[in-house]
């Protein structure tokens, strides 16, 4: 249960962000999450609905974009999907591959009016 | 009218920015820290009360100690000599941020102390993603739990820099495949430090120790 405290984390960025730009009202918050990062989704618009009401975010939409996990073999730089029960590369077998993407949550912009 | 802006902000940037903070309090005071994790009942709490007794004449240690509720854990490790723990009741909160921390920091002259053991709230999916500030991450498993959780729980085996193996007498009771651990481990996280042991016969905690004394020393 940790979706309330990042509903006020991404609360706080886009009402920052708000004010410095004299906006009237927060319409949209577009927010990009890595498949592998935290995992949160519904639950945030829930709880934003709770703790927007009487800012400038009251009733803005959230728009979650997902990215899809890459791994990068660091042998042979094959780049491939992760596989739920096989973790080694698969075109050379080794271990330690890097994350290139899915790890990302952020907010990456938002619509105001 | 309607107008974008663009802003690319880490949602858990505060978290982050708070967690060097407490880091470089931390190290101001030069005390080595480490934030240990673990499922419920892997032996979070027996552990730090086994390395409490064969530290304590080394070092001074402090632990804080992080709950959803109860104080027990502090407790264990005052009673098993810890120079100072802390409790935090996280309230619902399934997992320590650096706010907690801060806040257990708050309550400790860092300066009197050695090494800062941070227990987190038992749980291996949340304490991943939110950085405390502490130097090491020490993931414990325990055999029990079965040979799958590095599959499973690829976050948490990730990130840590030392993994602990507890309950190790217990492997000739129950199905725990260790080349198929250790091949999860391996391909998520090639240069963790391993420490099969177990806590309750004391097997192993020999090179467990020795790491928290070469780490503190530095």
């Amino acid at each position: 249960m940790h979706e309330l405290p990042i509903t006020q984390a991404i609360l706080k960025i886009a009402l920052k962000h708000a004010n410095e730009a004299n906006a009237k009202r927060i319409e949209n918050i577009h927010i990009v999450m890595g498949e592998l990062s935290t995992n949160v989704d519904d639950s945030v618009q829930f709880y934003w609905d709770i703790i927007a009401k009487d800012t400038l975010a009251e009733g803005a939409k959230l728009h979650f974009r997902r990215v899809p996990a890459e791994l990068q073999c660091m042998a042979c730089f094959e780049k491939y999907r992760p596989n739920e029960d096989e973790l080694l590369c698969p075109k050379c077998g080794s271990v330690g591959a890097k994350i290139i993407a899915g790890e990302e949550f952020y907010v990456e912009a938002i619509d105001i009016d | 009218m309607t107008e974008r802006i663009s802003i690319v902000e880490n949602i858990l940037s505060a978290n982050d920015r708070l967690a060097e903070e407490n880091r470089a309090r931390i190290d101001a005071a030069s005390v080595f820290s480490i934030n240990l994790m673990a499922s419920p009942g892997a032996g979070k709490t027996s552990i730090i009360e086994k390395t409490l007794p064969l530290l304590k004449d080394k070092m001074r240690i402090a632990v804080v100690d992080g709950d959803i509720a109860t104080s027990l854990d502090a407790d264990r490790a005052a009673a098993a000599g810890a120079q100072a723990s802390i409790q935090v009741n996280t309230g619902g909160e399934c997992h320590l941020d650096a706010v907690m921390l801060h806040g257990a920091l708050n309550q400790l002259d860092l300066t009197q102390f050695d090494l800062l053991m941070v227990e987190n709230v038992g749980n291996l999916v949340c304490p991943a993603e939110f950085r405390l500030g502490t130097h090491k991450s020490v993931l414990i498993a325990s055999v029990p739990e079965g040979a799958d959780k590095p599959y499973k729980y690829p976050g948490m085996y990730r990130g840590v820099d030392a993994l602990i193996i507890n309950k190790i007498d217990l492997l000739p009771y129950v199905d725990f495949n260790m080349d198929f651990f250790r091949r999860g481990v391996e391909a998520l996280n090639p240069s963790v430090i391993t420490f099969p042991l177990s806590c309750r016969t004391g097997e192993g905690m020999d090179a467990w120790i020795n790491w928290l004394i070469e780490n503190t020393k530095r």
